[in-house]
């Protein structure tokens, strides 16, 4: 695809327990683009993304084998440290899960862990992140007012804001609108295809209109395994493998 | 023919629905009964210690040390301060541990050992109060008499609110730890993983996220188990000295007012007013656990509606 | 990152350490009374009753605490149960079990559930005295019933909790009264009533401060419901107090008898109440 591809997997294997969740991965994931991860339900999509910022660590019975590179570095090997992989890369869940804490605090969280800035340095970054993710106009009057004092989209925009604002590189997406309602979920895609001329974004989708709208890139996974990738157009006007067209079809779900 | 069989199912009919209103009736009367038991409890200890309350004073009973029941003095305070030193100790030394143990056994203990370690906290809920005093005479007296007392006072007999405190302490650490477990277990593993993914440790994650959101199961555990350590009457009995003076140091004895009352009931009876102060000691008693449980259960059913919508 | 690196470390170590400690606390209460029990446990402690009188006498064993323990935790259990099988089903069936009123009664429960023993000693001492009844196995009984009502109403309700609403709707819905479907119900949770029986048993078995003034104490077997009765953690007490020797290590041993008894009935109902449904404790 790219001569110097972000993530690159090599031969992963994921398993829980006696299942095999994902079999035999390898990919080269391109900078800067956004990529959709689509599939149906079960085939290990959410899995695929958690492996990328080793969040599967803490599931009961699991076990990774193979390689995830991420700038080169292997994020599975047993020196790396989890932190500093984490912090590369933002996660916004399914539903917006904010801090029990502030508006700001909620902003502020990633930094201060990092280091401990100055007052009048987080301000200028809560601003910063808040107007990224056109929530300051809203907030601005009330940032210490609990977050889950907002609505849901601008909760989930809130997670946004705060997983950028330990400037990652990478920002990792599960089925982030799924709770959304459509005006919500349509300024969070907007947002996607703004943030993609400086980070690499991963989303996982079963909404296939969602992925033709904002991904340069599809991942089509089956049971563990990928079936095709390829750019956004060609996989869902063109697939080259059946199993693929069946599910862009709608044959299988 | 049929006419006739209507009418008998509906007499059936009518005896069924007859039934089941006068069993709902009964139903009725024995939960009210039971619940009342508060009520009366609440009234027939008042009623009982009215002629002590006449005869000295509120006041006098909650802050005089004067304790001479054959003059007919009853100062409470040596042994309110007696209860509250045994209480104390105990919560200083399980509040933190079992925080801890909750911690690792919801966040960081492998399945394996988590199947492990929580019948064990489930069995130690099951052993009497008496075994527990039993353990405390055999165990801790001599551990603090001969190992710990040694490094700080001259003489001790171990027998002291340290080890009513230790006893405690370890009684209520099953009370604590599954409150607290069950509420962290109700805390959304994607709100953790939230944290963790902005590269927090799990410590930071635990101290900034898990807590903050827990505090009030903990408050309601801490003021359950402060209640209970309250109302523990046979095993601090048979570790902490019973000597009616006020405590100053951690291996002085103390003498609660469960022990009072317990001792003491037998001759009671013989001395004028004595019964009437010993119910006014478990009037005491009862009203102070009965707030903290009722505030502790208010807030631990609100949390569970809260989690739950 | 090297200083938040140690302070992960540190806090695991610690916590480590705090469940040691708590999970360690039950091995050392029965390893010290094992230990010490060990040495005392013969046949003679459970076939016979103490010889010379209990606090002095150095012959014989605690078969008389043993029976009246028996006595006092049977009796309190099964007048319980017929008062809180009652209770239980009124507050889910009659009342629907998920209103105000519903849950304002399971908070009451609760409360009573936190009542110390010696306050509800006291009060049975007091009723006691008013209806002229004098320390008995009766008295210990009625007392003894008081601690195990919250216990068994609040077990019985979270069991009939688990009975999925479609079994309710289902019997209500063929024209079965509210009692007739109670039945059914109660047929369904027959192994949640023995979780909530052995709860209730090994709680009331345990006991002290509730019987210490109701039941009184005697070194024979009672024979009828008039007559004071030992019973086990009693005895152990007063045992302990004893100057004699052999008298101590009866108590040692009572203590052993007492710990074995409670501990297969929590792990029974641990085991039962598993099978049955998570929630209860």
């Amino acid at each position: 695809m790219t001569n110097n591809p972000h993530i690159s997997i090599q031969h992963l294997n994921v398993s829980i327990g006696n299942q095999l969740i994902l079999n035999d991965i390898n990919i080269n994931i391109p900078n800067k683009k956004v990529i959709s991860i689509i599939g149906p339900s079960g085939c290990g999509k959410t899995t695929l993304l958690k492996s990328f910022n080793r969040l599967l660590d803490d599931t009961a019975d699991v076990k990774v084998t193979g390689k995830v590179l991420v700038d080169g570095e292997n994020i599975y090997d047993p020196n790396m440290e989890v932190t500093h992989i984490r912090k590369k890369m933002g996660l916004l869940s399914q539903r917006p899960y904010p801090l029990p804490m502030s508006i700001y605090d909620n902003v502020a969280y990633g930094p201060r862990l990092h280091g401990s800035p100055k007052k009048s340095e987080l301000d200028e970054l809560v601003e910063t992140q808040l107007k990224a993710t056109g929530l300051w106009n809203e907030v601005k009057d009330r940032l210490n007012a609990p977050a889950t004092r907002l609505s849901i989209g601008q909760q989930q925009r809130l997670c946004l804001a705060r997983g950028l604002a330990v400037e990652p590189e990478i920002i990792l997406g599960d089925e982030s609108t799924s709770a959304l309602d459509p005006v919500s979920t349509s300024i969070i895609e907007d947002l996607f295809i703004k943030l993609k001329e400086k980070y690499t974004i991963v989303l996982v989708t079963h909404i296939l209109r969602q992925a033709r709208r904002v991904s340069d890139y599809i991942i089509f996974v089956y049971m563990g395994k990928i079936i095709e990738f390829g750019p956004t157009e060609e996989l869902l006007l063109n697939p080259k493998e059946e199993l693929t067209k069946e599910y862009v079809k709608g044959y299988i779900s | 023919m049929p006419i006739l069989k209507s009418n008998q199912t509906s007499k059936m009919k009518r005896f069924r629905l007859l039934k089941d209103k006068i069993y709902s009736k009964l139903m009725l009367l024995f939960t009210i009964l039971s619940v009342s038991v508060v009520l009366v409890i609440g009234v027939g200890l008042y009623y009982k210690s009215v002629p002590v309350i006449n005869n000295s004073s509120w006041g006098t009973l909650l802050t005089s040390s004067q304790w001479k029941p054959l003059k007919g003095l009853f100062g409470f305070f040596p042994f309110i301060m007696g209860t509250l030193w045994v209480t104390g100790i105990a919560i200083i030394i399980a509040l933190p541990l079992c925080l801890l143990t909750s911690f690792y056994i919801t966040e960081y203990a492998p399945n394996r050992i988590r199947k492990i370690l929580v019948p064990f906290v489930n069995l130690l809920s099951g052993i009497p109060p008496v075994i527990f005093g039993v353990w405390g005479v055999l165990f801790i007296i001599p551990l603090i008499q001969n190992h710990i007392a040694p490094h700080f006072v001259e003489f001790s007999t171990g027998y002291s609110v340290l080890a009513g405190g230790i006893v405690l302490a370890v009684m209520i650490f099953p009370l604590i730890v599954s409150i607290v477990c069950e509420v962290l277990n109700t805390i959304p593993r994607e709100l953790k993983e939230a944290s963790l993914s902005l590269g927090a440790t799990k410590w930071e994650t635990i101290k900034k996220v898990s807590f903050r959101k827990a505090k009030p199961g903990i408050v309601a555990a801490t003021v359950l188990a402060i209640s209970r350590a309250f109302g523990e009457t046979i095993a601090v009995l048979m570790v902490c000295g019973n000597n009616a003076v006020v405590p100053h140091s951690v291996f002085d004895p103390g003498y609660p007012l469960p022990a009072l009352i317990a001792n003491n009931y037998g001759e009671m009876l013989s001395i004028p007013m004595y019964d009437s102060a010993l119910m006014f000691a478990a009037l005491l008693l009862f009203i102070i656990i009965l707030l903290f449980n009722i505030i502790s259960r208010v807030i631990l059913t609100r949390l569970e509606r809260k989690l739950a919508a | 990152m090297i200083r938040r690196k140690i302070e992960e470390n540190f806090f695991r170590v610690l916590m480590v350490l705090a469940t040691i400690i708590v999970g360690g606390s039950f091995f050392l209460i029965v390893g010290t009374i094992f230990y010490k029990g060990v040495p005392f446990m013969n046949l003679d402690m459970i076939t016979k009753i103490p010889g010379g009188g209990f606090y002095i006498g150095k012959e014989g064993g605690v078969l008389n605490a043993i029976i009246g323990s028996l006595y006092v935790a049977g009796g309190a259990t099964v007048l319980g149960l017929f008062i809180s099988i009652p209770v239980a089903i009124f507050i889910n069936m009659y009342l629907g079990g998920k209103n105000f009123i519903a849950n304002s009664l399971r908070i009451a429960f609760d409360v009573l559930f936190g009542i110390p023993s010696i306050v509800y000693g006291a009060f049975g001492f007091l009723i006691m005295v008013y209806f002229g009844i004098k320390a008995s196995l009766l008295g210990g009984i009625l007392a003894v019933t008081l601690l195990v009502i919250p216990i068994l109403v609040r077990t019985l309700d979270e069991v009939i909790r688990t009975v999925p609403h479609e079994l309710r709707d289902a019997s209500l819905s063929l024209g079965a009264t509210r009692w007739e479907m109670s039945k059914v119900i109660l047929r369904q949770i027959r192994p949640g009533i023995l979780t909530a029986i052995l709860l209730s048993f090994g709680r009331a078995i345990g006991d002290v401060a509730s019987v210490l003034f109701t039941a009184g104490f005697s070194d024979n077997i009672p024979t009828s419901l008039h007559q004071p009765a030992a019973t086990l953690p009693l005895a152990i007490f007063f045992q302990l107090g004893s100057p004699v020797e052999e008298v101590q290590g009866r108590a040692y041993a009572s203590a052993l008898i007492l710990t074995i008894v409670v501990l297969i009935i929590t792990i029974l109902s641990s085991i039962l109440s598993k099978r049955f449904s998570k929630n209860i404790k």
